[in-house]
């Protein structure tokens, strides 16, 4: 891992659906494209398997930031309609992190296709980037110290 | 059936045939100038006339009015017939002196000379009429037409002016026995404004097309041409192909159909497309006729092409010196980055073609040769002998001079300086894409594609046919360019793959599908709308969902949405998941108890 002198490394869980977003990644890997080692990464059959659950989950755990990406809409899902379902239930889970307090710039959710290695490196960098200038998120501590 | 003689021959005829339809179909040649098989005869040449001997009766006829009677006697050949023929001839010489084909009739017969003095030296037309018949009765064009009277009796359009109706077909020209009609196009389709295109109404795309049958290219073809002007009204227009096609096979109401099929495997083999060479003005595309891409210079060089396969530039003439310039548009940040693959190969043969047909000096610009298949390399070799001049080097440029002379120009990366060739035709070996409508049928199967645009296989070393949807397999340039051997190869292991899952009978579905846990389903119906493949149903009486396995593809989408956390996704349930994430966090403090490993010692 790169350290950019506060020594904070973000830790980031990516939900990647199988098809799209998770061949890109796995081209961006084996074509050795450059990217920071800092998201971990989940793969799902489809974008739509993604219950919210799985994102609080992860931040619960003690992810500084989160990912979500599919396959493009409209006609790109594998199970032609699994991403409209992410396309709907996202907005929703933007709004309830709002209302936790966490920063929107914690969580991204998209489209990559399997032929956007390139895209994904460059989105794996520049969201390494923005987390780790909102620094560590340590939402479970945040969360036991309210309970206190 | 009527049975005649024809030269003491005895020959039968059918009912309604004519004395020289006969004659011809036992072949007896009569000579004529006015009939074509495909027009009601008009006896106005005379040239066929022939001797038939009736009830005892001798007369001369026209031979190809007068009906094949029974009992009748023809001569065809006799002494008075060859008189009457010979003052016949004698009469066109001196209306048509110079016309080749009477001239080769009348020293045939023996007329030396026309029996006075030719009034018009130049005159090609004997007035027989078969154009204005042609025009009328066969292209519905009514436009030519007899005038005057007499010795001033001409034919041609009204007032011998141009007029829309004249569709330019040029069929007066073809049927003119003398060759009096020449046809003055505005457009007239030289070549160079169409080197791809079909070379008559009826053609085959090359003698290798499969299946290789004709088909009609209704932009030329007169019947459709005249359907099309008149607005459905003359639908009767030509049809000269169905009258002749002996077989029968000529329908001219054959549509487009959309066909519905169920299949059970689907090989998507649908191509590559050229790349538009007008995207780098820099190689002058277009600004010269001489400048043609490889696929033009395959359709030129091809025995079913607009030269027959003599390689010539628009002038007509054999090129003295050709260029050939690699990767256009290929290799090209400007255009595509990929690397076409076979324009290396095809280019090579281009330039032996030209060197075999015409002996041209030959500049081949090339950056790279990608000689990767058997046997390339030393084709390559051969071409060096065969004294082409390969110059390393993009070629960067073609002026097109005032003379219409052509210049490349290139750099010359062994010399490390500007090199240029004066030339006579350009071929730009083009760059090949992916189809305009990849996206369409992607969609449509569900396939992915790769950043060139050409259909993704399921993977790129291990699974090159397959793709991410089951059943449906890639043949040849739909996956990437690939030359024939490559496609040959790739399109066998697809027909193998189909054919070995048609085979089975049965098709092995993923273990990864939803199961209801029917002791927590609530029975919201939640999960119903959302399955994309309508494999939830509700079964009414036990009063829960139930996911039927065969349909269930294992999105995962319903276990996602179930309130009651009911529905498991095989391989993916929540739990599987959740512990996913805790694992990522749980380490390395809580990692196991080290377990012992037996060292081999080093
Ligand atoms: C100028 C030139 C010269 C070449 N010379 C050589 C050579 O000498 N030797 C060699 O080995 N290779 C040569 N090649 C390469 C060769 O042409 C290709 O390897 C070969 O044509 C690939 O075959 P294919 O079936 O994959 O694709 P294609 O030949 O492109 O065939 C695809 C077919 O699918 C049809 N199609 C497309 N979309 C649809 C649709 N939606 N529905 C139904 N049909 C559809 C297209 O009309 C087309 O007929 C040359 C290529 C070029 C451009
Ligand atoms: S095959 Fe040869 S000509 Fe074609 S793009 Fe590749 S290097 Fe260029
Ligand atoms: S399979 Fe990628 S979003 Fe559905």
């Amino acid at each position: 891992m790169s350290d950019n002198g506060n020594g904070f490394e973000p830790r980031i869980v990516g939900f990647l659906c199988n098809w799209c977003t998770y061949t890109a990644a796995d081209t961006a890997g084996v074509s050795r494209m450059k990217q920071t080692a800092n998201v971990d990464i989940i793969r799902v059959m489809c974008s739509g398997r993604v219950d919210p659950t799985f994102i609080l989950k992860a931040f619960v755990e003690g992810a500084d930031g989160v990912i979500v990406s599919g396959c493009h809409p409209p006609g790109d899902c594998h199970y032609s309609t699994g991403n409209f379902k992410t396309f709907r239930r996202m907005p929703m889970v933007e709004a309830l992190l709002e209302q936790y307090g966490i920063e929107k710039g914690r969580f991204h959710w998209g489209w990559i296709s399997g032929a956007e290695a390139p895209k994904w490196a460059r989105l794996v960098n520049e969201f390494t980037e923005q987390v780790r200038d909102l620094g560590p998120l340590d939402w479970k501590r945040q969360l036991q110290s309210k309970e206190d | 059936m009527a049975t005649l003689t024809i030269n003491g021959l005895e020959v039968h005829a059918e009912e309604e045939q004519t004395v020289l339809e006969v004659a011809r179909e036992n072949g007896i040649e009569i000579p004529t100038l006015c009939y074509h098989p495909l027009l009601e005869p008009h006896g106005a040449c005379r040239l066929c006339t022939v001797e038939i001997i009736r009830r005892g009766w001798p007369r001369l006829e026209t031979a190809c009015t007068y009906p094949a009677w029974d009992g009748i006697e023809v001569r065809t050949d006799s002494p008075p017939v060859r008189e009457a023929r010979k003052v016949i001839l004698g009469l066109f010489l001196a209306r048509c002196p110079e016309a080749p084909i009477i001239q080769e009739l009348a020293r045939e017969y023996g007329v030396t000379e026309p029996p006075f003095p030719p009034e018009d030296p130049d005159q090609k037309c004997i007035l027989c009429g078969l154009c204005v018949r042609t025009c009328h009765d066969l292209v519905k064009a009514e436009v030519l037409n007899f005038s005057q009277r007499g010795i001033d009796r001409q034919v041609g359009p009204p007032f011998l002016e141009k007029t829309r109706q004249c569709i330019g077909c040029g069929a007066c020209r073809i049927v003119c026995p003398t060759g009096a009609i020449e046809i003055a196009l505005e457009d007239a389709a030289v070549y160079g404004a169409k080197p791809l295109g079909p070379t008559g109404a009826v053609w085959v795309p090359s003698m290798q097309a499969v299946p290789l049958i004709p088909m009609i290219d209704t932009d030329s073809c007169i019947h459709f041409r005249q359907l099309d002007r008149s607005e459905g009204r003359i639908t009767d227009a030509c049809q000269a192909c169905q009258m002749l096609c002996e077989a029968e096979a000529i329908d001219f109401d054959q549509q487009d159909e959309i066909l519905e099929l169920d299949v059970g495997a689907i090989v998507v083999a649908t191509g590559f497309e050229m790349w538009d060479p007008h995207g780098l003005p820099q190689y002058s595309y277009g600004k010269s006729p001489n400048i043609i891409t490889g696929m033009e210079f395959e359709r030129l060089s091809n025995s079913g092409g607009i030269t027959g396969g003599d390689i010539l530039t628009a002038e007509g003439e054999v090129p003295d010196r050709v260029a050939i310039i690699h990767c256009v548009g290929s290799r090209d940040h400007n255009a595509h980055v990929y690397c076409s693959r076979f324009c290396c190969m095809y280019s090579l043969k281009q330039a032996h073609l030209v060197r075999e047909k015409t002996g041209a000096e030959v500049y081949e610009f090339y950056m790279d040769m990608r000689t990767f298949g058997k046997g390339y390399e030393e084709f390559y070799e051969r071409l060096q002998e065969e004294g082409v001049t390969f110059i390393r080097g993009r070629g960067a440029e073609v002026e097109v001079l005032k003379d219409g002379q052509l210049r490349v120009k290139g750099d010359d990366a062994d010399l490390g300086r500007l090199v240029q060739a004066d030339v006579d035709m350009v071929i730009l070996s083009t760059a090949i894409q992916a189809p305009h409508d990849a996206d369409q049928i992607g969609s449509m199967l569900g396939l992915g594609r790769s950043e060139d645009g050409f259909y993704a296989e399921a993977h790129p070393k291990l699974r090159p046919v397959e793709t991410n949807t089951e059943g449906v397999f890639l043949a040849g340039n739909a996956q990437g360019p690939k030359d024939v051997p490559d496609t040959v190869g790739q399109a066998g292991a697809a027909a193998s793959m189909t054919l070995a899952l048609l085979d089975k009978g049965e098709v092995t579905i993923s273990p990864q599908v939803a199961v209801v846990d029917e002791e927590l389903c609530s029975a919201c119906k939640t999960c119903i709308p959302l399955c994309p493949y309508e494999a939830i149903s509700f079964m009414d009486e036990e009063e829960v969902a139930r996911v039927n396995e065969a349909l269930c593809k294992g999105c995962g989408t319903c276990a996602a949405a179930c309130p009651a956390g009911a529905i498991a996704a095989r391989h993916f349930t929540t739990e599987q998941l959740l512990a996913q994430i805790e694992g990522l966090f749980r380490l390395p403090e809580e990692e196991p108890e080290e377990v012992e490993v037996e060292r081999v010692p080093s």
